[in-house]
């Protein structure tokens, strides 16, 4: 069963439903604008997939591992739509004393098991969680959501052998493949392309689909064999807001207030 | 002190279940824990950071997690594997690196380990184990399955001498008496030094004590050990381990909090490689002055100064 009863609608208190893409994205966007801080481009890519994650695939059996945690906000609000990060908590994002960090802190929510930030450690974990999970005959997939620019980590390909070689077959690797890194296109930066042939070249499964739509997902995610499943999310980094669309900057800028306003009234959210 | 690792581990495999990795290691010494675990002894490649996070994730889910190496490629390459998967979470996850100090010698600098303890003290949760003996591995492995948090673990080369009665394990133990103030030596180095020491009169000789714990705890540190170094004309610390983080600095900050404050301080410890030159664990510790004859020598030498 999904993690909440009723996960996809969620009520975020004014009847309107917290898991509506727009909607989250609003609300992702005004976590940031208060918090002043940026990485907002890679939490708009994610942010699909995640809500449909959260909402509709995992169930109580199964582990979710965000290793691209510059993504945490999105995650959050996957998190506050599913019901399971109430609004309050939300408000405290960024803040001295908070739990909602930059990058996830572990500990204090049952569905943020590991600490990470520093990328290219989430495969290994969740390839660990996934063969004890073998080993103790228990039920439940591990999922972990990777970036692109992540897959320049030589731990990240380290991990890929472990588990193909393992058949970790309750193992989910997505890529969310927004094309852009820090300091320049993935495809300036060091190439990976084509990622996904590279990837079924160390003989995983890999299905590439548009990352933004639930869908075209749970269609990929029907595809199980009897290794792990790799996923390349092609998705679009600063979905949903025009001006930050494909656009490097958005890895880091915070919103001033026109931006905000304007995104939110491309939202449909003003 | 592999094989008697690898009885203890034997042996724990069948008390409990555990997950045991290797990192491609292992070759004439682990076949009977790989016989004896089946499915639960994975060699993980050569793919330490992986194998790293594959414990901690593993130990997420219930599992004591041991992840095996030679040393440096277990506590050095993958360092932050160890510092964000393993010690933030604060799982049970357990390294073993084989080969502590100089003790791959002529093997070449890259299979050395004379900084491990010193690094893995530095992190939050860690704890260290530093047997000086074979017969240590049974207790040591069964203390460290016994606390369910991050633990790394020194191995070496048993060096103790033919027919010493060596007292039960404990993190303290004093080996032999004497009255050239105290040397508190740490791993399998003890044994030579002790070897040499029980020649020379009792007068003529320190105390030895060997240490086996790491990080300190001041409170489990022996009275009659601290009554005698606050007594004695001096205290020496030997350790095949760079002074930075290592006993010597640890012991020195503990006397310090506790108000002992013994006569003289010396402190025998590795320093890298001084002449350029490579060669056995003997060489090197010749070479950084940690062999049991220069080592005696410079505390005979400072206490009758």
């Amino acid at each position: 069963m999904p993690l909440s009863p009723n996960a996809a609608a969620a009520p975020d208190g004014r009847g309107s439903n917290r898991a509506d893409p727009n909607r989250a994205r609003a609300r992702l966007l005004r976590m940031h604008y208060e918090a002043r801080v940026g990485h907002i481009g890679g939490n708009l890519s994610a942010l699909d997939a995640m809500l449909h994650l959260h909402g509709a695939v995992l169930d109580e059996r199964d582990l979710f591992v965000l290793s691209k945690g510059h993504s945490a906000g999105a995650l959050y609000i996957a998190l506050w739509a599913a019901g399971t990060i109430d609004e309050d908590e939300l408000t405290r994002f960024h803040r001295d004393g908070t739990t909602l960090a930059g990058h996830p802190v572990a500990g204090w929510h049952r569905r943020i098991v590991f600490a990470t930030g520093s990328l290219g450690h989430g495969a290994g974990l969740a390839a660990g969680a996934a063969l004890a999970r073998r080993l103790r005959g228990e039920p439940g997939d591990v999922y972990c959501l990777m970036s692109d620019g992540e897959c320049e980590e030589g731990s990240v390909w380290e991990a890929l052998i472990f588990a193909r070689h393992n058949r970790l077959a309750n193992l989910v690797l997505l890529i969310d493949a927004n094309g852009l890194q820090g300091f320049g296109g993935t495809d300036e930066v060091a190439s990976l392309e084509p990622l996904g042939a590279r990837i079924s070249g160390f003989g995983l499964d890999v299905i590439e689909i548009d990352g933004h739509d639930p869908t075209a997902l749970d269609a990929a995610l029907a595809r199980r064999g009897d290794g792990p499943l790799v996923v390349v999310l092609r998705t679009v980094k600063g979905r949903g807001v025009s001006f930050m669309e494909g656009r490097m900057e958005w890895h880091y800028l915070p919103l001033d207030e026109a931006q905000y306003r304007r995104a939110l009234d491309e939202l449909g959210q003003g | 002190m592999r094989n008697a690792f690898c009885s203890a581990m034997v042996r724990l495999g069948g008390e409990r279940d555990i997950l045991f990795l290797t990192g491609d290691l292992g070759f004439m010494a682990l076949e009977p824990l790989q016989q004896a675990l089946g499915p639960r002894f994975i060699n993980a490649g050569v793919a330490e950071q992986n194998m790293i996070s594959v414990a901690a994730g593993a130990a997420s889910q219930g599992e004591q997690a041991w992840a095996y190496s030679i040393a440096p490629f277990v506590y050095g390459r993958p360092f932050e594997q160890i510092r964000n998967d393993v010690c933030l979470h604060d799982f049970d996850v357990k390294l073993v690196g084989n080969g502590g100090g100089y003790g791959y010698g002529v093997m070449g600098a890259t299979h050395h380990a004379i900084e491990d303890y010193g690094v893995m003290c530095a992190l939050q949760n860690m704890r260290v184990l530093v047997p000086a003996f074979a017969d240590d591995l049974a207790p040591v492995v069964a203390r460290m399955a016994d606390d369910p948090h991050p633990a790394y673990l020194r191995l070496g080369r048993c060096e103790l001498p033919k027919g010493w009665a060596l007292p039960d394990y404990a993190p303290w133990r004093c080996l032999l008496s004497g009255q050239a103030g105290v040397l508190v030596a740490i791993g399998p180095g003890a044994g030579g030094v002790l070897a040499a020491a029980a020649e020379l009169d009792e007068a003529a000789r320190p105390e030895i004590w060997v240490v086996s714990e790491l990080p300190l705890v001041e409170d489990s540190m022996p009275p009659a050990l601290l009554a005698r170094i606050a007594a004695g004309p001096g205290l020496f610390v030997l350790e095949e381990h760079v002074a930075q983080g290592g006993l010597g600095q640890m012991l020195a900050l503990a006397l310090l909090r506790m108000g002992v404050r013994p006569a003289r301080f010396g402190h025998f410890h590795a320093h890298g490689y001084l002449s350029g030159s490579y060669g056995s664990q003997a060489f090197h510790r010749a070479e950084n002055g940690i062999d049991p004859a220069r080592v005696l020598a410079e505390i005979d030498r400072g206490v009758n100064a």
